[in-house]
């Protein structure tokens, strides 16, 4: 699958595109197979995020994994300081990325 | 286009077309020049008391040759019009500036006033250059 | 140490009434980010993996206790209770927000700080010897010279737009702290057979995918010249330097491509004409700010003797602390690397620990090094025990200076865009696997530094071990690399063969290990071992 991710420009948080808005969680991602383009013109026009992009996912039973480490790990946080990611409660979070 | 140009001279702008620095050489009577970010500025020494109009050109705003080849005209007495042209930001006026521009035909257009603002930001600065401007060493020091 | 003037002040206050204009005009859709990037990034605030990150700028590594606490309380009220400290001196923050940058950096300048050229195609921040003014061993103290340094390149206006970033690092001593020549430009303060104090200049040396050991273009520059033959070094730089490729665009690969004596043939002839434009300040400028590092009041007559009957203080105190130039006093190095850890990161409340603890009993001073840890320069040997204890108490005591427990690392993939690697997990696990103090005693001396990519930001290629991460088809691989170096005696590590995985390097790094206590002979540090016995036997115990 594609999916959209940026930054929210104020807060510099790391955004999915949702399909009618944008979330902090990975797994709210929704497949964009065509017409991202038109929908990152769109909302970068609306000035309130960044850095907006297309990548590959795949959807599995766990949620949206990104295809790449790198935005694995932007969907997760940093995995050596976990009590600041997204799952702070899990301590096997960090194996998700790998 | 002239009408888009920023001045801070009195004298009238000249009409002539800028050559390049290698027709310049070739041509006796040209009062205008062009340097481009590969050329070497220190080539026009030998002719400075004939040009009028150095326009230099920024292809792209990251380019920063221009601030040497500008500075080195005007360590070497040049008085003429020296324009920055092309890929120039209202955030680089203020340096350029410092460097002996006395013009400027930016791509985008910048607004008298935005340039203005631009020229006011710093009342102060660190290095003696070639604007005439005393270094805040100096100033500390009387 | 130095204090702002009015102008000093004015010139941050000014930046900061900037800046705060950009991001209200970005903020309100008024600018595209193509226009605001490059207008943040000169503020040092970049977009990484998470969030904004912010680069605070301390120059040549020094800072007031006044100026710690709010690095400090910035990491409460702008992050998420903690801070970086860079290989380059510096200091990072990775969660800013944009709407609140403005007003960190109005705090920032309300201590005399800013984030000024932290990123950009520009001068940054200058580095320093971090013992300068208190080492036993000093020619002649680097930090007005930085200082000088400091205020001419700040918003240098023919050196804004380089073909790429430029470091300079200076230094006033034979023991090589700041690995001067592995930077754009290398300063060491010597002196002549007269007597006199001159500006040694190497220049072209660097990391990154290029790594170069800078060679000497000027030997003995006045010091009352150097700002002038910096112009020239610098203008021949900004002229002729490629712009083509930006991995070909660093000073190093002019002076390579040239060669270092037409580069210095035509740093003379710039210098010689810019000698004519009385661009230096004056001596009496020079002198102003010497007086602002003048020795503090030490006491005179103090004993060095030290009571070391606490077996774990008499550690730390053999490990941490160095000869200071005034009898009874030490300069002690505060290790942000404890077993586990995250490399030179430390919480606000260490943060501002360290803040009181120099103002108590450091004269108001601390430091920080290219190893990411902080020092304390002006300690009372008669204070060190209840400083080591409150620094126990607040898990600052590692005592691991310089062994294997004291890595070197980037932020790597868990932070930074760039990185193609996670850099803080290996040497994480490498200082568990060698947590033991008595075992990283054993192997003594051993600079182990980790790199995210071949930036180099972690310094692999001056590690006596070196690890740099890299990107094999989609996962995380680790080179391993022997035999750097980025003191005196600078070298650049070589690789010993394929990469491993996240837990093979560290079975590799312990291999190594492993064959510099069999093989090294009395008093060799494992990096003279490899010298002498070479790569084979390394080689064929790490993948034999």
């Amino acid at each position: 699958m594609k999916i959209i991710t940026g930054n929210e420009l104020r807060t510099g948080d790391v955004i999915w595109w949702a399909g009618e808005g944008w979330s902090r969680h990975v797994n709210d991602a929704v497949d964009v197979p065509e017409g991202a383009e038109a929908i990152i013109a769109r909302e970068n026009a609306k000035q309130i995020v960044t850095d907006t992009h297309v990548i590959d996912a795949t959807q599995t039973p766990e949620g949206v994994r990104p295809a790449h480490i790198k935005d694995r790990i932007r969907a997760l946080g940093p995995t050596v300081r976990l009590d600041l990611s997204l799952k702070p409660a899990d301590p096997t979070a960090g194996n998700w990325v790998i | 286009m002239v009408e888009q140009t920023l001045r801070y001279r009195d004298d009238e702008p000249v009409g002539d077309p800028a050559v390049t620095v290698d027709a310049f050489a070739e041509q006796s009577n040209a009062t205008a020049v062009r340097i481009e970010p590969g050329d070497d500025a220190r080539a026009l020494l030998p002719h400075l008391d004939r040009i009028a109009l150095v326009e230099v050109n920024f292809p792209a705003y990251t380019e920063g040759r221009g601030y040497s080849a500008a500075r080195i005209l005007r360590e070497h007495g040049y008085a003429g019009e020296l324009r920055a042209v092309g890929d120039v930001l209202v955030d680089q006026l203020s340096h350029m500036r410092r460097c002996g521009f006395d013009s400027f035909a930016p791509e985008q257009d910048i607004s008298r006033e935005a340039a203005d603002k631009a020229f006011a930001t710093w009342p102060e600065v660190y290095q003696k250059t070639v604007d005439g401007r005393p270094a805040i060493w100096a100033k500390r020091h009387g | 140490m130095y204090q702002y003037d009015s102008y000093d002040q004015q010139m941050v206050d000014t930046r900061v009434a900037e800046f705060r204009d950009q991001v209200s005009r970005r903020l309100a859709g008024e600018i595209t980010e193509d226009q605001f990037k490059p207008l943040r990034l000169k503020n040092g605030l970049y977009l990484q993996l998470h969030a904004y990150m912010l680069r605070v700028a301390i120059p040549y590594g020094t800072l007031s206790s006044a100026q710690m606490r709010m690095l400090g309380d910035i990491a409460d009220k702008y992050d998420r209770g903690y801070g970086h400290f860079t290989t380059r001196q510096n200091i990072q923050y990775n969660w800013i927000k944009l709407e609140q940058a403005p007003d960190l950096l109005a705090d920032l300048a309300s201590v005399e700080m800013h984030a000024i050229q932290t990123s950009g195609n520009c001068i940054r921040n200058t580095t320093a010897d971090q013992f300068a003014g208190a080492a036993a061993d000093e020619l002649v103290d680097p930090r007005p010279y930085a200082e000088l340094l400091r205020q001419w390149s700040t918003f240098h206006p023919e050196f804004d737009y380089l073909p790429r970033k430029f470091k300079i690092a200076i230094i006033g001593s034979d023991t090589d702290r700041a690995a001067m020549k592995l930077h754009d430009i290398g300063i060491q303060l010597v002196q002549n057979d007269a007597g006199e104090i001159g500006c040694r200049f190497y220049v072209g040396g660097g990391m990154g995918r290029t790594p170069m050991i800078a060679p000497v273009i000027g030997d003995f520059v006045p010091p009352l010249q150097m700002i002038s033959y910096l112009e020239a070094c610098l203008r021949v730089y900004n002229r002729y330097g490629r712009r083509d490729n930006k991995y070909k665009a660093r000073i190093k690969i002019l002076v390579h491509e040239i060669g270092a004596d037409e580069y210095r043939r035509q740093v003379e002839e710039e210098f010689a004409h810019i000698l004519t434009l009385g661009l230096e300040p004056p001596p009496a400028e020079l002198e102003r700010i010497k007086g602002f590092f003048e020795q503090p009041g030490f006491e005179a007559g103090l004993s060095d003797d030290l009571d070391l009957s606490d077996p774990d203080f008499a550690l730390w105190v053999d490990q941490n602390t160095h000869a200071h130039k005034q009898p009874g006093y030490a300069i002690v190095t505060i290790s942000l690397k404890p077993v586990g850890g995250i490399p030179g990161d430390a919480t606000a409340d260490q943060i501002r620990l360290m803040a009181d603890l120099a103002k108590e009993l450091s004269f108001d001073e601390l430091r920080v090094t290219h190893a990411q840890n902080i020092v304390l320069p002006h300690v009372r040997k008669a204070d060190l025990y209840a400083l080591w204890q409150k620094l126990d108490a607040a898990g600052l005591a590692d005592a691991n200076l310089d062994l294997i427990g004291d890595i070197i690392a980037c932020p790597g993939l868990d932070y930074c865009s760039l990185a193609n690697a996670r850099s803080i997990p290996v040497a994480q696990k490498i200082s568990e696997r060698f947590a033991d103090l008595g075992r990283q005693r054993e192997l003594g001396e051993l600079k182990l530094k980790i790199s995210g990519c071949i930036n180099a930001c972690g310094h692999h290629h001056a590690g006596h071990i070196g690890i740099l991460g890299v990107d094999r088809k989609g996962t995380e691989n680790y080179q391993l690399l022997l035999g750097g170096s980025e003191a005196a005696d600078t070298s650049l590590g070589t690789i010993t063969g394929p990469g491993f995985s996240e837990d093979g390097i560290v079975d590799a790094v312990e291999k190594a290990t492993n064959v510099y206590l069999a093989q090294r002979s009395d008093g060799e540090r494992f990096l003279d071992t490899y010298r002498r016995i070479g790569m084979a036997p390394f080689k064929e115990a790490i993948y034999g």
